[in-house]
């Protein structure tokens, strides 16, 4: 059994608006599968360990951002002697290709599971434009 | 001596310098390659006469894991469903299908006394020694 203590390769720092956080813990670019059915656009990120009062979900215009907070995973009367996984909190951003419909968004949270689905928007209406005459 | 003459300098180059290594191993730690990644990804924790192992496992029930211990192993195993209302993928990271690992720990575990708990797909099993295996201490006579 492997002593050094190691983390997985998951870590990055924040920069999501170029600003640093103010705690001091690791943060994760949680995995995520995006997939679309016909009227809708599904995500699901895996966030182990974060409760679904730990998730805060963001869309602006078409940039979605996603963080999850886990809780602290220390143990009392214990001590860690392996790690493949570390404890921190999970930001990820994505940026939509598709007009979602806003307010039909709906996300919750299982077994560390976030699922978001996002209701594409009805296709906006064909516009012609003229051309003014010079 | 020496540590109080630098504080009284305001300047203390040994706790600087583990400041540095610290910030170093924390920028070279992302860097490990996920090659030999395995699923789930477990910690161990050591107690007073017990074992605790945990792992990540996000969207599995925790009716669908299937924990067997033996002598000084734990086996997990499970299946995670893949999507089936997919049309068009956009993007593909998670993981899924069966799994089993099995892990090796320190001492001979007493499988009546096994405890797991899941929540927000995180397990943790909690595992103790046998009675008899225990450590004893024994008194030296004069």
């Amino acid at each position: 059994m492997a002593q050094e203590l190691q983390t997985t390769d998951r870590k990055v720092t924040s920069k999501l608006d170029g600003s640093e956080r103010t705690r001091s813990r690791q943060v994760f670019v949680p995995r995520a599968d995006i997939y679309e059915t016909t009227d809708e656009v599904v995500l699901l990120v895996d966030m182990p360990g974060v409760a679904s009062e730990g998730v805060d979900i963001t869309l602006e215009k078409r940039t979605l951002a996603i963080r999850g907070y886990a809780a602290d995973q220390q143990r009392e009367n214990y001590r860690q002697i392996y790690a493949e996984y570390g404890a921190g909190d999970y930001e990820r951003v994505f940026t939509l290709s598709e007009d979602i419909d806003r307010d039909g968004i709906e996300a919750s949270q299982k077994d560390g599971v976030l699922r978001l689905v996002l209701p594409k928007a009805a296709p906006a209406k064909a516009r012609k434009i003229e051309l003014k005459t010079a | 001596m020496l540590l109080s003459d630098f504080g009284r300098i305001g300047f203390d180059p040994f706790l600087e310098m583990r400041r540095m290594q610290q910030e170093m191993n924390q920028r070279l730690g992302g860097l490990r390659t996920d090659a030999a990644q395995e699923f789930p990804p477990v910690n161990l924790w050591l107690g007073e006469d017990s074992v605790a192992v945990t792992a990540e496992l996000p969207g599995i029930a925790p009716d669908d894991v299937d924990l067997t211990v033996r002598e000084n192993t734990l086996t997990l195993k499970g299946e995670r469903k893949a999507q089936d209302d997919a049309s068009v993928w956009h993007r593909r990271e998670r993981p899924n299908g069966r799994f089993s690992r099995t892990i090796q720990l320190p001492f001979r575990v007493d499988p009546e006394q096994v405890e797991a708990r899941s929540a927000n797909g995180l397990l943790e099993v909690e595992l103790h020694r046998p009675e008899a295996d225990r450590p004893r201490k024994i008194q030296i006579r004069g």
